[in-house]
């Protein structure tokens, strides 16, 4: 009887665990959310989690100032409020903040290139967290290098807050376009393929073998429709993240409800244009081409 | 070979397809009632369970999913998909879905958060050796109604010992992710399962 004999240690904080965390929101919208009301709409409308921060990333750009680590309190009203993963966001390099936020014990860190970088060379040693990691990046380089640091999940970066599309379709093109080439190098090539991305040789031959990255990929930054959705996860991202897009728009249950739809159905049109029918305005955004701060250029 | 499906609305399905790709089954993915009636038993993966839940009411799969388990189709869920195959669930949304193929009371998140997810080796009844189990923000079983069968039991925050791995019929349920740990067995004892289930049901 399984009950008779001496249950096996356990351990946590795992690669396993971390990865496969994410692996649990693939398909998904992870949604911004700045209070317990916005968190409740996000879950109600099927988020699979939600990221709790004072501001979206369009109010950040817009009220300048430096971007931190959300309070507490506000965190903690948002874990109360929703029973889906709670993500919270600490600035490039912190570890300090990442420290709070494991405290908390929010269920996914993102170091986050939308908050005011905290160390120009470092990002935070992930490795030494049990909680996970999701990173930002604009290609694979910059992929591996989070990767080899720790992060259990990779995100492009896009250009928050804009609700402009364009940026994240260039991060996951080039990530996919990379990796499709690297499955093509044979191995001497490989060692050059590692000096061009500044990345560890033994996760570009990974990436040769498998022709995958070994965490999921993610999209980020732009998406403000649920056509942008199913344009992202054609393009090969495992489930979105939707910044401002959903709490900037006329109407935040339905577009909620709507980009979750298109996620899960990205390949049938018919389901995409069903649930963009009547929707009102998206958010009203900014050409991602000619905003003053580029967020995507925060981290290395 | 029967047709097996993964329903694949949201979560871990390109892992459990995997899992039954390496086991010889080609799975098919399940998102409209149109894809559900091309299969004969069905794989409900990990995942965020109110958001499948959602997803199960507006693709219209509830309902003809509900009646072919009813019928006695044979399925294996996985943490979410125990939560959704479970006919009472605690510390689910009051709208939540239950498919209520298996008889047995469900809490959500039973071992804490993310922080407090885990790995152990489990002893698993009529495996001979442990299986590596991966447990992420995993519910626990609080209740097993009658002639349902706990396969593994892991002790919760309570100190008491929670199946984690349950079965009734053709219906297999685990807390854990099977389908994450590269170990086919517990697959490999739905499918065996599901074929023995109908060899006796049928004439």
């Amino acid at each position: 009887m399984p009950m008779a004999s001496p249950e096996a240690p356990r351990t946590t904080g795992t690669d396993l665990v971390k990865r496969g965390m994410a692996d649990m929101l693939k398909g998904g919208v992870i949604m911004d959310v700045v209070d317990a009301e916005q968190a409740r709409i996000a879950e109600d409308a099927g988020a699979v989690a939600v990221m709790a921060l004072e501001r979206v990333p369009a109010d950040i750009r817009r009220d300048g100032g430096v971007a931190r680590m959300s309070d507490p309190a506000l965190i903690t009203g948002i874990q109360e409020a929703v029973s889906v993963p709670v993500m919270a966001k600490a600035r490039i390099g912190h570890f300090a903040e990442a420290q709070v936020l494991e405290a908390l014990a929010v269920d996914y860190i993102d170091e986050s290139e939308v908050l005011t970088p905290a160390d120009e060379a470092h990002h935070i040693d992930k490795w030494r967290f049990t909680v996970p990691f999701v990173c930002g990046a604009t290609n694979l380089g910059e992929a591996l290098r989070r990767i080899s640091e720790g992060a259990a999940m990779i995100r492009s970066k896009g250009e928050a807050g804009t609700g402009d599309i364009v940026q994240a379709v260039r991060h996951l093109r080039s990530i996919r376009g990379d990796i499709a080439k690297i499955t093509q190098a044979d191995s001497a090539e490989l060692y050059q393929w590692a000096k061009e991305l500044q990345a560890p040789v033994q996760l570009v031959q990974e990436l040769a073998e498998t022709g995958r990255l070994p965490v999921p990929l993610f999209c980020a930054g732009g998406i403000a429709t649920p056509a942008d959705a199913a344009l992202v996860m054609q393009l090969g991202a495992e489930a979105c993240f939707v910044g401002s897009g959903i709490f900037k728009s006329a109407d935040p249950p339905r577009f909620a409800r709507a980009i979750v739809e298109a996620t899960t159905h990205y390949r049938d049109a018919n389901i995409v244009a069903k649930v963009s029918r009547g929707l009102g305005d998206a958010m009203r955004g900014q050409d991602a081409g000619h905003v003053e701060v580029r967020l995507a250029e925060r981290g290395w | 070979m029967h047709d097996v499906g993964v329903l694949a609305l949201q979560g871990d399905v390109g892992e459990h397809e995997q899992a039954l790709k390496s086991l010889g089954v080609t799975p098919v993915a399940v998102r409209t009632p149109s894809d559900l009636e091309a299969v004969e038993m069905i794989v409900v993966p990990g995942g965020e369970s109110t958001a499948i839940s959602l997803l199960l009411g507006s693709s219209g799969l509830r309902e003809p999913l509900q009646q072919r388990l009813a019928a006695g189709m044979p399925a294996f869920g996985t943490c979410a998909g125990m939560i959704l195959l479970a006919n009472d669930i605690r510390g689910g949304r009051p709208d939540q879905v239950q498919l209520a193929a298996i008889d047995i009371t469900v809490q959500r998140n039973a071992f804490g958060r993310q922080v407090q997810s885990f790995e152990t080796d489990l002893e698993v009844d009529g495996l001979d050796h442990p299986f590596h189990a991966v447990f992420i923000r995993a519910p626990a079983v609080e209740r097993v109604g009658p002639g349902v069968e706990v396969l593994a039991t892991v002790t919760g925050p309570d100190d008491r010992p929670k199946p984690v791995l349950c079965r009734r019929g053709p219906i297999l349920v685990a807390a854990f992710h099977p389908e994450l740990s590269g170990d086919t067995r517990l697959h490999q004892m739905f499918l065996e399962g599901s074929l023995r289930e109908a060899s006796t049901t049928k004439p």
